[in-house]
């Protein structure tokens, strides 16, 4: 469904993404782990049109969208749940999930997504008229993947969905990612709770300093002394 | 107290004893008329400001183009006063976004220093083009109504004062509607929110950004003809000090936010027209930066504003 290939992304000077590698199937659920500033955000950044490589290809569908506008990714199907929410603050709930329609015109099915969001999150119905800069870091995370599935992508990208959250919110996060990816959505999921991501992903790869260094699937990195050493506090 | 204060007080408590109810009551509707001028000025600035975090000094002569654009219609034009507003409402909107895609789009990375100075400089190049093509010299405005003013229970009330006020309120009412209720609405809130994360909406933020430049552009068109009609007269340069105005009720009311330009256009308003009742009309244009200065030392986020740290 999506493959990367040989990808370089640039911050001004500084490298990020050196000639990096990945594939991610339909149905599947792909998880990213990495340290801090390994290049994670980067890559998914690059995927949704807010980075350009400077060299190598990002194939979706069978279509180049290396170096797209945000717009025309949206469209094709990809939708980004960026890291720290991002929820519109100054725009209440429901506004907030309108907007994840922004590009779609059947109304009868933006309604029955709608609805469909307020199933997986009841809490998000609890809220709707509230602004959503008052919501709490969990109902905030609800939102955005709430927001990104409103726009029914094809491919999911969640960035550190887990990052802030209490051990039981992020148990529930899991639950409802896993959820998602059974009613057919195909996710890439970015993680520095490793233990967490692996335990939901089919397959994994390890990004260092910009360059995928392990890959395999989840459980095998789960069983690799690396990994353990390395992410899953030596266990 | 030394002196001079002293006296001063006394003069101010003079003036307001020889003031009647009924002539407050006048100047009320006065202030609050010519304050919506201020604040349909205002709403251009710090939209603009909430979406680009660009004050445009530019938007001052949107409204003196749009005065001229009323004037020619009404005056050379044969054309009522409503097919005018229109018409400078539509061709000051696609002004707007000319500026802005010719001047600010290609800034929009660059220091803001940059972009303001830009402003500046698009504002006198507006200015002196108006001057190069037709003169300096000032055009008189139609009268609108042959019978001036109209009595409402004891109070006479100049009926112009009453349309511009009308005007307004449905502008403003419009423009409330179109941000909190459209698509190009919300998309608006979320630009000035979070560019990056409105892009992932698919939203496009250049169309959005054009968007906000039209339709705070119009606000302003239309606020230079009712100026038109108020002061009966337009001239090329009739945009510096309400320009600068309504930019100290934007910022009175916290720049940024949409309510508090409409409630700091009025509020400087009417203050404008009682410090002139009291017989002080020397310093009305003082009042207004007097208001500036204060409100930058004792609360500089404005009326409406909330008390944030900016993000870096």
């Amino acid at each position: 469904m999506l493959k990367v290939d040989d990808i370089d992304v640039y911050y001004g000077n500084i490298q990020a993404l050196k000639g990096l590698s990945l594939e991610v199937n339909e149905g599947e659920i792909v998880t990213l782990i990495g340290a801090n500033g390994a290049g994670k955000s980067t890559l998914l950044q690059t995927l949704s049109g807010l980075q350009k490589p400077k060299r190598g290809s990002v194939e979706y569908l069978g279509e180049s969208i290396a170096g797209k506008a945000a717009q025309s990714i949206v469209k094709a199907g990809i939708s980004h749940v960026p890291e720290g929410r991002r929820v519109f603050a100054n725009l209440s709930v429901e506004e907030n999930l309108d907007l994840g329609a922004y590009l779609r015109k059947d109304k009868e099915g933006i309604a029955k997504d709608l609805a469909h969001v307020y199933e997986l999150f009841p809490r998000l119905l609890e809220r709707k008229k509230q602004q959503s800069g008052t919501l709490s870091g969990g109902e905030q995370q609800m939102l955005a993947m709430g927001r990104a599935i409103m726009a029914k992508p094809k491919l999911l990208l969640l960035d550190e969905p887990s990052m802030g959250l209490a051990p039981l919110m992020v148990q529930n996060i899991f639950t409802i990612i896993e959820t998602i990816n059974k009613e057919g959505t195909t996710i890439l999921l970015v993680e520095q709770n490793a233990h967490m991501a692996l335990s939901v992903a089919n397959r994994a790869y390890v990004l260092e300093t910009g360059k995928i260094v392990l890959a395999g699937t989840a459980k095998e990195l789960q069983e690799s002394d690396e990994v353990r050493a390395a992410y899953l506090g030596g266990l | 107290m030394g002196a001079s204060e002293f006296a001063l007080f006394f003069s101010v408590k003079e003036a307001v004893k020889g003031v009647k109810v009924m002539e407050w009551i006048q100047q009320l509707i006065n202030g609050v008329s010519l304050g919506s001028i201020y604040a349909l000025i205002a709403l251009g600035y710090t939209m603009v400001y909430g979406i680009i975090k660009l004050i445009n000094f530019a938007h001052g002569d949107v409204f003196m183009i749009g005065g001229f654009i009323g004037f020619y219609a009404m005056v050379r034009w044969d054309m009522g006063f409503i097919p005018a507003l229109l018409l400078a409402m539509i061709l000051c909107a696609v002004f707007g976004v000319i500026i802005e895609r010719v001047a600010y789009k290609r800034l929009r990375n660059s220091t803001r220093i940059a972009a303001l100075i830009t402003a500046i400089g698009v504002s006198l190049l507006i200015e002196y083009t108006v001057v190069f093509f037709r003169g300096a010299q000032p055009e008189g405005y139609p009268d609108l109504f042959v019978e001036k003013n109209i009595t409402i229970l004891g109070v006479q009330i100049s009926k112009t004062s009453i349309l511009i006020l009308a005007v307004s309120i449905v502008l403003m009412l419009l423009l409330q509607f179109i941000v909190q209720k459209t698509k190009i609405g919300k998309a608006m809130r979320a630009v000035s929110h979070d560019a990056d994360a409105a892009r992932l909406m698919g939203i496009n933020v250049d169309n959005t950004i054009s968007a906000t430049f039209a339709i705070g552009s119009a606000l302003a068109g239309a606020a230079g003809v009712i100026f038109g009609v108020y002061y009966t007269k337009v001239d090329p340069f009739m945009g510096i000090i309400p320009g600068l105005k309504a930019f100290v009720a934007a910022v009175l009311g916290g720049i940024g936010i949409i309510p508090g330009a409409m409630v700091g256009g009025m509020l400087l308003g009417v203050v404008e027209t009682f410090v002139s009742a009291l017989g002080f009309s020397l310093w009305r244009d003082a009042a207004a930066f007097i208001i500036l200065i204060l409100i930058l030392i004792f609360r500089p986020e404005g009326i409406f504003g909330k008390n944030t740290r900016e993000k870096v």
